[in-house]
Formats: C-alpha cells, sequence, structure tokens
C-alpha cells in the first residue's frame, strides 16, 4: 500500500509510559477508582494537577481563585505535602505502590473515533513542572476531574477577592492556604452552603449568605448556617464591591453595604467535563445533574470506548455533594467496570445513585445573571480575558480593537445576527471573542449560555454547550513542545506537500494523472 | 409539495465559497438562497490560518485585487491585513520559500530579500536563529469568523438568504435541470443549483451522476495568548503558516494531515491531536522570544482535497444549470474571487477575469481510478504503536 509520506499514517506517537488505568483527579471518586483498579490487578496511574503552578492558578486555570491564594502556594513542595496531610487515602495509595502524580495537569484526551484514527489507543496529555508535556497510553481512563463554579458577572468582580465557592474551599482545605478571613457567599444552594460549611470549619468567618430568590434554596442548610450566626439575605443580588489595593473590602447591596474581603460565588457548580468534551465525548444537558454532563453508560462508559467518568464531572446533586461515599462508589464501579474491561474481573456493574429530579436549575441560573448581570447598573466584563460587556455580546458586537462604527445590531433579534437555530455560544465566541482568552471560557461560559438563553426566552439547556478545546490547561510554547518521532520533522512541510498543489497554473498539465508525477516538478511550499 | 421558499439560485454549503458566491449574487440582483447544515463557517471556512497569498492560481490577482476592498464591499470588517514576512531558518527552507517569490514576481508583485538583522528588525519576536526571509509585498490574511460572518450579513442585507440547519439529502430533476433540493425540511425549488459544500461536494455531486474526485483531510492549528502587537501580524516560515491576529494572539498550523473518512451528519467532533505539541515546538523556534506564550487552543478542520489539491470551479455536463465549486484546501483566501468566478459560471457561463481552463473538472478525465490509493491517500486508520 502506498502512503502519503506527509501524513501521520505510519508516524509514531512518543509513549512516555503504557499502563492499564490511568485515573485524572484525585478527589474521592479519583482515590476510590484507583484503589480499586490496583486491587483488581491493574497497573494504575493517578495523577492530579494539585497543587497547580501559582502562576497558573493567577490564569483562573482550573477554578475562579480570584487571587486569594495565600503566599505559601508558591512554595510546591509544601503545598504538596499539605495536600498529602489533607488526603491521607492518598498517602495509601502511595504506599500500595500506586504511580500517583501530583502537580501534574492531564491537558488533552484522545481517542480513535470519525476524523482521528492515527492514535496508538487511548491517549493522554500530561504536563508537569519538571518534564514539560508528555504522552501517555492507558487501556482505561477514568476521569474524575470534579468540578468547577459558575461565574457570574457585577461590577468589581473581576477584583481580587471575587472567586469561586469550590475554590475556596479547596484553597482552605486542600492547600491550607485561602488568603480571606470574612466572606460573603452568593447563592443559597446545597453546594453553595456546604462550601460555607466547609470554610467554617476552617476557620474562615461567613457574615452573610445572599440570594436573588425569595427565599433559600436549602432551606434546612439555610437554617443551620442562621443558627451559627450567618445572616441570609433573600430577594437581592450585588451591586458592586467596595474595595482597596488589596481588593475587595465590601459587598454592596441595593440598600446595604457588607464588610468583607471575599465574594464566594456559589450560584452553580459545574461538572468539570473539559477533558471530556475536548476528547469528543457526547455531553448533554441534564438539569438535575447541574448542567452538561457526559453520556454514560451503565460502565460510567462515555461514548468514547474505554473512557469513563466518575464523580462530580459525571453529575452533580445535592446529596452527592454531601456525602463523598457517592462519589467514591462511582469511583469504584468505573474501576470495577475498567477491570472487567480489560479481562481483570468480572463485576455485574453496580446500581449507583441516581439523582432525584430536581428543581429547575436553568431557570436558577437565569435568575441569577438576570438579578446581577442584566440589571447591573454599570457595565462590566462578562468575558474578563476578553474584557467583553452583556450588551456587546447580546449585540454580537465586533471586538473593540477593531475601533469599528457599531453594526446597528442593537435593535435585531439574537436569530436575525446570528441565522437560524438556537443562539450558539460558539459563533458569539468567534465573533465578539467572548469566551476566547487564556481562561478558557472558565468564568464566563455559563453565564454566556443564561445570557443568550434570556435574551432569546429559551430553556437554558436549549442553548448548545460552547466547546472544549485541548489543551484545557493553557502551557507555553516551549512546555507544550513534546517529545517527537523524527520521521515527523523529515517530512514536516506547511502544507500537504502535494506535488503539484503549489505549481503555478501556467506549469501544470492539461491533464492530471498519478502516472504523471513521475516527472517531477519543484515542490513550493505554501 | 413543500412550503419552503425557493430561489433562483440555491446554494449548498455555508462555508466561504458558498457564501461568497451567493454575496456576488446577491450583489447583482440575484435571487439566492444559501443552505447551511449547521452554522455558518462551522468546518473548514472558520478553522483556517487566514492567509491570502495563492501566488500559484489563476485568480490570484483578483484575489490580491478584491482583499483590500473586501471590508468596505462587505460592509463589515474581515480583519484584513495586507503583506507578509516569511522567515527560513535554513538555507533549504530559504530555496523552498524563494520559489513561491518567483511565482509571484512573474505576475508582477514585489517581494524583497530580507537579512537576519532585517528580519529582527521587522519582527520583535524573531531570534538569534534566523536565517533569512522575504518581505512579500502582497498576500496577508484575515480572520476567518469575521470574514464568514461579514460575507452572510452581506448577502441578507442585499436581500438574499441564508438557512443554517438544514441538510440537503437530494435533488430533484427534469431533463437536464435540476428543479429542486431535498433536504430534511423539506424541499426548496431552484432556477440553478450551486454545490460548494466543502468535502461533502463529491457526495453531493454524485447523486446527479457526476464525478468529483475528492479525500478529505484533517489539519491542526494552535493558538495562544495574546501578545504585544508585531508591527506586522502576517509572520510565518519555519514550516509553518499563520499570522499574529490584530488582538495579539499567534495562530499557527503546519505538519502532516490525516486522511479521514467524512461522515454525513453535521456537528461531530473535529477533534485536534498531540501534533498541537509539534506545531509549538516550531512556532517557539520561528518566534522564541515568544516561547514563554501559553497555548490556550488547539482546533481540527477538514479539508477537501481533489487530486491534484488544486480548485474545481466548473459547470459541470451534462446539467444545463449546475454549477461546482471546490477549493482543495486553498479556499480562504481565494474566496474573493472564487465566489466571483462562480457567481459569474452561474449568470454568463464564463469568467471573464481568470483563465478557469485549469480549474475544470475534465482535468480529470484520465485520471486513474484507484487515484487515492495510489496516492497514499486513503484513511489509514492503521495504529502504529
Ligand atoms: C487548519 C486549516 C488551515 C487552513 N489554512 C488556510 C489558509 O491559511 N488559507 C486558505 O486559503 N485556506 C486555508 N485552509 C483551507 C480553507 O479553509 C478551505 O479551503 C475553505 O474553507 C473551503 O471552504 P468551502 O466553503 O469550500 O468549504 P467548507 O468550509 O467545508 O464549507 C462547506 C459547508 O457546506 C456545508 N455542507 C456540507 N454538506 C452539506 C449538506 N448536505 N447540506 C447543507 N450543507 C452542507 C458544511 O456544513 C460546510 O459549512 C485551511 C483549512 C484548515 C482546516
Amino acid at each position: 500500500m502506498t502512503i502519503d509520506p506527509r501524513s501521520v499514517t505510519g508516524k509514531r506517537l512518543e509513549i512516555a509510559h503504557h499502563i492499564q488505568v490511568l485515573v485524572i483527579g484525585a478527589g474521592p471518586a479519583g482515590i476510590s477508582a484507583a484503589r480499586r483498579a490496583h486491587q483488581g490487578g491493574a497497573d494504575v496511574m493517578l495523577v492530579d494537577e494539585n497543587p497547580v503552578p501559582f502562576d497558573v492558578m493567577g490564569e483562573s486555570v482550573p477554578q475562579i481563585w480570584g487571587g486569594r491564594m495565600g503566599g505559601q502556594v508558591r512554595n510546591r513542595n509544601a503545598m504538596t505535602e499539605r495536600m498529602l496531610e489533607a488526603r491521607p487515602d492518598l498517602v495509601e495509595l502511595f504506599e500500595l505502590g500506586v504511580d500517583v502524580r501530583l502537580g501534574t495537569a492531564c491537558w488533552g484526551l484522545f481517542s480513535n473515533q470519525p476524523n482521528l484514527g492515527w492514535m496508538p489507543g487511548l491517549v493522554a496529555g500530561l504536563i508537569d513542572d519538571e518534564q514539560g508535556s508528555y504522552h501517555v497510553r492507558a487501556d482505561q481512563i477514568i476521569v474524575a476531574t470534579g468540578r468547577r463554579d459558575m461565574g457570574l458577572a457585577f461590577p468589581g468582580w473581576d477584583l481580587p477577592g471575587v472567586l469561586g465557592a469550590s475554590a475556596a474551599a479547596t484553597l482552605a482545605g486542600l492547600y491550607g492556604a485561602f488568603d480571606g478571613k470574612r466572606a460573603v457567599i452568593l447563592g443559597s444552594g446545597p453546594e453553595a452552603l456546604l462550601a460555607a460549611q466547609d470554610l467554617m470549619a476552617a476557620g474562615v468567618q461567613i457574615t452573610a449568605v445572599v440570594e436573588q430568590a425569595a427565599s433559600p434554596l436549602a432551606p434546612q442548610l439555610a437554617a443551620g448556617l442562621q443558627a451559627h450566626g450567618v445572616e441570609i439575605i433573600c430577594g437581592q443580588a450585588p451591586r458592586g464591591v467596595n474595595s482597596d489595593a488589596g481588593g475587595v473590602t465590601g459587598l454592596i447591596l441595593r440598600d446595604r453595604q457588607i464588610d468583607c474581603d471575599s465574594v464566594l460565588l456559589g450560584v452553580g457548580a459545574v461538572p468539570m467535563i473539559d477533558l471530556l468534551q475536548a476528547a469528543g465525548a457526547r455531553c448533554g444537558f441534564d438539569n438535575d445533574r447541574s448542567g452538561f454532563v457526559p453520556t454514560l453508560d451503565k460502565g460510567l462508559q462515555t461514548t468514547l470506548a474505554g473512557i469513563r467518568a466518575a464523580g462530580d464531572c459525571a453529575g452533580i446533586w445535592a446529596a452527592k455533594s454531601a456525602d463523598p461515599a457517592l462519589a467514591r462508589s462511582e469511583g469504584e464501579a468505573a474501576a470495577n467496570a475498567a477491570l472487567a474491561a480489560i479481562g481483570l474481573s468480572k463485576h455485574a456493574p453496580a446500581d449507583l445513585a441516581t439523582p432525584p429530579h430536581a428543581p429547575d436549575m436553568g431557570r436558577y441560573r437565569k435568575d441569577w445573571v438576570r438579578a446581577t448581570v442584566v440589571e447591573a447598573l454599570a457595565e462590566m466584563p462578562v468575558c474578563q480575558c476578553e474584557e467583553v460587556t452583556a450588551r456587546e455580546i447580546l449585540e454580537v458586537r465586533p471586538p473593540r480593537y477593531l475601533k469599528m462604527p457599531p453594526v446597528a445590531n442593537e435593535t435585531r433579534s439574537l436569530t436575525q445576527i446570528l441565522g437560524d437555530g438556537p443562539p450558539d455560544p460558539d459563533q458569539v465566541k468567534r465573533l465578539t471573542r467572548a469566551g476566547m482568552g487564556p481562561c478558557q471560557g472558565r468564568r464566563c461560559r455559563e453565564q454566556i449560555q443564561a445570557l443568550l438563553a434570556l435574551q432569546e426566552d429559551l430553556a437554558l439547556g436549549a442553548v448548545p454547550l460552547a466547546g472544549y478545546r485541548s489543551p484545557v490547561r493553557p502551557m507555553t510554547l516551549t512546555a507544550a513542545t513534546a517529545p517527537e518521532d523524527p520521521a515527523i520533522a523529515e517530512i514536516w512541510d506547511s502544507w500537504f506537500g502535494m506535488p503539484r498543489q503549489w505549481v503555478p497554473f501556467w506549469d501544470v498539465e492539461p491533464k492530471y494523472t498519478v502516472a504523471a508525477l513521475a516527472t517531477e516538478k519543484e515542490h513550493v511550499s505554501e | 409539495m413543500s412550503a419552503n421558499k425557493g430561489a433562483s439560485v440555491v446554494v449548498i454549503g455555508g462555508g466561504v465559497t458558498g457564501l461568497s458566491t451567493a454575496f456576488w449574487l446577491a450583489e447583482a440582483g440575484v435571487d439566492v438562497l444559501v443552505l447551511e447544515r449547521g452554522i455558518v463557517g462551522w468546518e473548514a471556512s472558520g478553522r483556517n490560518g487566514g492567509g491570502c497569498s495563492h501566488h500559484h492560481s489563476p485568480l490570484f490577482a483578483e484575489e490580491q485585487r478584491l482583499w483590500p476592498m473586501m471590508d468596505q464591499l462587505l460592509g463589515y470588517p474581515t480583519e484584513f491585513v495586507p503583506n507578509r514576512i516569511r522567515i527560513a531558518l535554513s538555507p533549504d527552507q530559504y530555496t523552498l520559500y524563494g520559489r513561491a517569490v518567483v511565482n509571484a514576481r512573474k505576475q508582477g508583485f514585489h517581494a524583497d530579500e530580507l537579512d537576519p538583522q532585517q528580519v529582527r528588525d521587522l519582527v520583535p519576536l524573531a531570534g538569534d536563529n534566523v536565517f533569512a526571509g522575504h518581505y512579500y509585498h502582497f498576500g496577508g490574511h484575515a480572520n476567518p469568523h469575521r470574514t464568514v460572518q461579514a460575507y452572510a450579513w452581506a448577502i441578507r442585507d442585499r436581500g438574499g438568504r441564508v438557512k443554517q440547519h438544514v441538510t440537503v439529502t437530494g435533488f430533484q430533476r427534469a431533463g437536464d435541470r435540476v428543479t429542486a433540493v431535498e433536504t430534511d425540511q423539506g424541499s426548496f425549488g431552484c432556477d440553478h443549483l450551486v454545490i460548494a459544500a466543502g468535502p461533502q461536494t463529491s457526495r453531493l455531486a454524485a447523486l446527479l451522476e457526476v464525478d468529483i474526485p475528492m479525500r478529505a483531510a484533517r489539519a491542526e492549528m494552535i493558538v495562544t495568548e495574546p501578545l504585544p502587537l508585531m508591527p506586522l501580524g502576517g509572520i510565518d516560515g519555519n514550516g509553518l503558516y499563520g499570522r499574529q491576529t490584530l488582538r495579539g494572539n499567534l495562530a499557527y498550523g503546519g505538519g502532516p494531515h490525516e486522511w479521514v473518512e467524512t461522515e454525513d451528519l453535521p456537528g461531530g467532533p473535529r477533534p485536534s491531536t498531540p501534533l498541537s505539541g509539534s506545531i509549538a515546538k516550531r512556532l517557539a523556534q520561528l518566534l522564541p522570544k515568544a516561547a514563554h506564550a501559553r497555548v490556550i487552543r488547539s482546533w481540527g478542520g477538514i479539508i477537501e482535497n481533489t487530486p491534484d489539491g488544486r480548485p474545481v470551479l466548473d459547470r459541470p455536463a451534462p446539467w444545463a444549470n449546475l454549477t461546482a465549486g471546490s477549493l482543495s484546501g486553498v479556499g480562504f483566501g481565494l474566496s474573493p474571487a472564487s465566489g466571483r468566478a462562480l457567481a459569474q459560471l452561474v449568470t454568463d457561463g464564463a469568467c471573464d477575469f481568470a483563465d478557469l481552463s485549469s480549474l475544470r473538472l475534465d482535468r480529470f478525465s484520465q485520471l486513474e481510478p484507484n487515484w487515492a490509493e495510489l496516492q497514499g491517500w486513503l484513511p489509514g486508520g492503521l495504529a502504529t504503536v
């Protein structure tokens, strides 16, 4: 068979390790998955991006850290030790001989599928401080990447001190490095209030819970907090912040101000599906699982064979947030299915807890965005990286740096602007740049979804997901440079390297045949 | 019967080729309807390098003439910026890139040779490894997303229509005429049909017994976070094509492609692969002072390719009212000119500003039936370990 020398056919992907089971994320689900897979006899690697390098945290990756990382976060060794203290079950895995890699981020998963066929199997791109980027191959991959917080714009939300509720809980709990003392939390759902509890246990004072709805979403948890002196303020949304050089010093509501050094975004806990969706796994909107989640079978397998999801990235609901045992059992179930798939055990798929029917989460998120973003009294960026406001998003305005006169979209509906079909956040992103920056849309994605749904009066889930692309963690060009098959360098061309593509039109044969290629013409590269 | 409103000309495909064709038709007052199975520019037209320097093409002169006026003609920004600097890091690269300059000069365009210091003066992110360079006083680049939407908006402003999320599935015919296109949402009558469906062009034409030999391949690009603007954004070389965007990001591609089967349904994944690391490596060599810049995305796009890699712009026999346009991987930059040529093929049966004879379909009349296999263009699918 002839091989096109300049195609990937026959090129080797440099693989640093080949393991049986790769687990990504060392939270309750990931740790349980790794333990179970190891016990089942598999050769296991467990990676976790924490401790995240300080400069990467500065880009709001993978959480909205809001500049409240304590200085000790710069000391990576201390952070690693601290992490192990916080997660004794991780130490146990180390001792069992599992290849545990902390400070190692997975930036991409690759699996053969329509339009891609040259992967040698399931491949994960990993990166750490010492080695930079490298590839590992795994027979089974369990993604347990957890959750992140939905961003919510209000004037001042780009200042240090506005951070995600789960981000704050991670800083306080895992890193022991939360640089805040008095916090107000926005949102009163179970995820927000459980984070508030954790923070209080870690010594952070939670002054108030602010909720735009008329009553708290999780009344029992709210009552519990109230008993501990937390004020529950309903029917209010942030209007701005007070600040000094160190960031937030207070939160401004309609008719009052609250002293605080941190405002915690707790209006939505979002399954962290970036790796899965970028890999090509099908994801759909599920109200009861808190947003877009991967479509899974009984063995928690995504639509990509051998890639499974467990824990929060497979769906978040109140009972699961309250009790890590649910995530653990998902991790174990995924590991059992992985073991079965590689012939190491025979387990019937477990019956896993499924979420009860939840109140309309889409409506709740839209209400928050209306009360806070749409009704804001000043213009502020919804996309912080590219500084795009809600108005600019909804009018699909060309970015400011083009210095163009307005495109007369003020009076048009989004359908008139974007064409038939539900407004597509990717199309909006391409035209306004909202979501295109270094934080990779982590801070604005769900807000933009809600804004578009509000504007067109659609259910939240009717607005398509803005796609994720690898690398789902930003990395420098130097670090991104991974080992490469020398055969790739030998045939490298800027385009396809076809023998006749760039021959000037006055010099090509009147009839094209493959046989005629025997006569060489000077190859021009694009 | 269908309740849909047909059009004088129906164009299949809302990529740059179909949209530009429809723009020029609408501009000439023709009633035109574009049918796109996804959103406009969702495929290669929104995923390319934005390069506009096709010195080898009979449409080159028109490409160069039109780009500087496109913002004005369309009424919306394309982010077109003229000129380009091509940097060679080795004598071999310099020889290769020099041939393009010969072709352009032959057609009356100018280019300067640059020594390493001149390159570094003009390209602040370049480094000590420069061998030499060329400054092209032609070519340039535009923003694909903005250009696609500018075409679509310009069509709308001229009374044309672009319908998204409509998939063409077949045709109705009467004698030597195509009378309507069938879609998943009913049929649309037409007096003339343009097929400009990218990699799907061949499959759709086959439904009309027209053989347009084509195979599809995936190519990939990466983009970094924004960096301070260089005086000229159209910088490439070292085996890469691409540009610094007007926002400051470095967007580059190059290297091996993969032959794939094109699937019928829209919206499927357009994966990128670890080739991003190979592109990153070469970009850090091309612009060493940007080595610290973070890669924030990569993407893949599916490219239509004819056996010789050259466009097909033709009125295929035996049909009296059919025009086909496939750009074979060089379609973004050429789109102002290719659309104008296709629009003329529709209305006049011939193009009055360029010699399209080298782009006719009958150049493949003696093509070996197993050409794809002979050229190694079949999907490998055979994973190599
Ligand atoms: C990574 C990459 C880099 C590139 N770099 C450059 C560059 O720098 N310069 C350059 O000039 N070119 C470049 N190209 C090539 C260029 O993008 C393409 O040649 C060009 O976009 C082709 O445009 P098109 O409109 O013909 O096809 P497409 O963009 O593929 O559009 C075809 C459209 O038809 C629609 N369609 C298909 N079937 C149907 C159906 N049955 N019903 C309805 N609609 C249908 C599709 O959804 C699609 O939107 C690059 C391409 C890629 C992928």
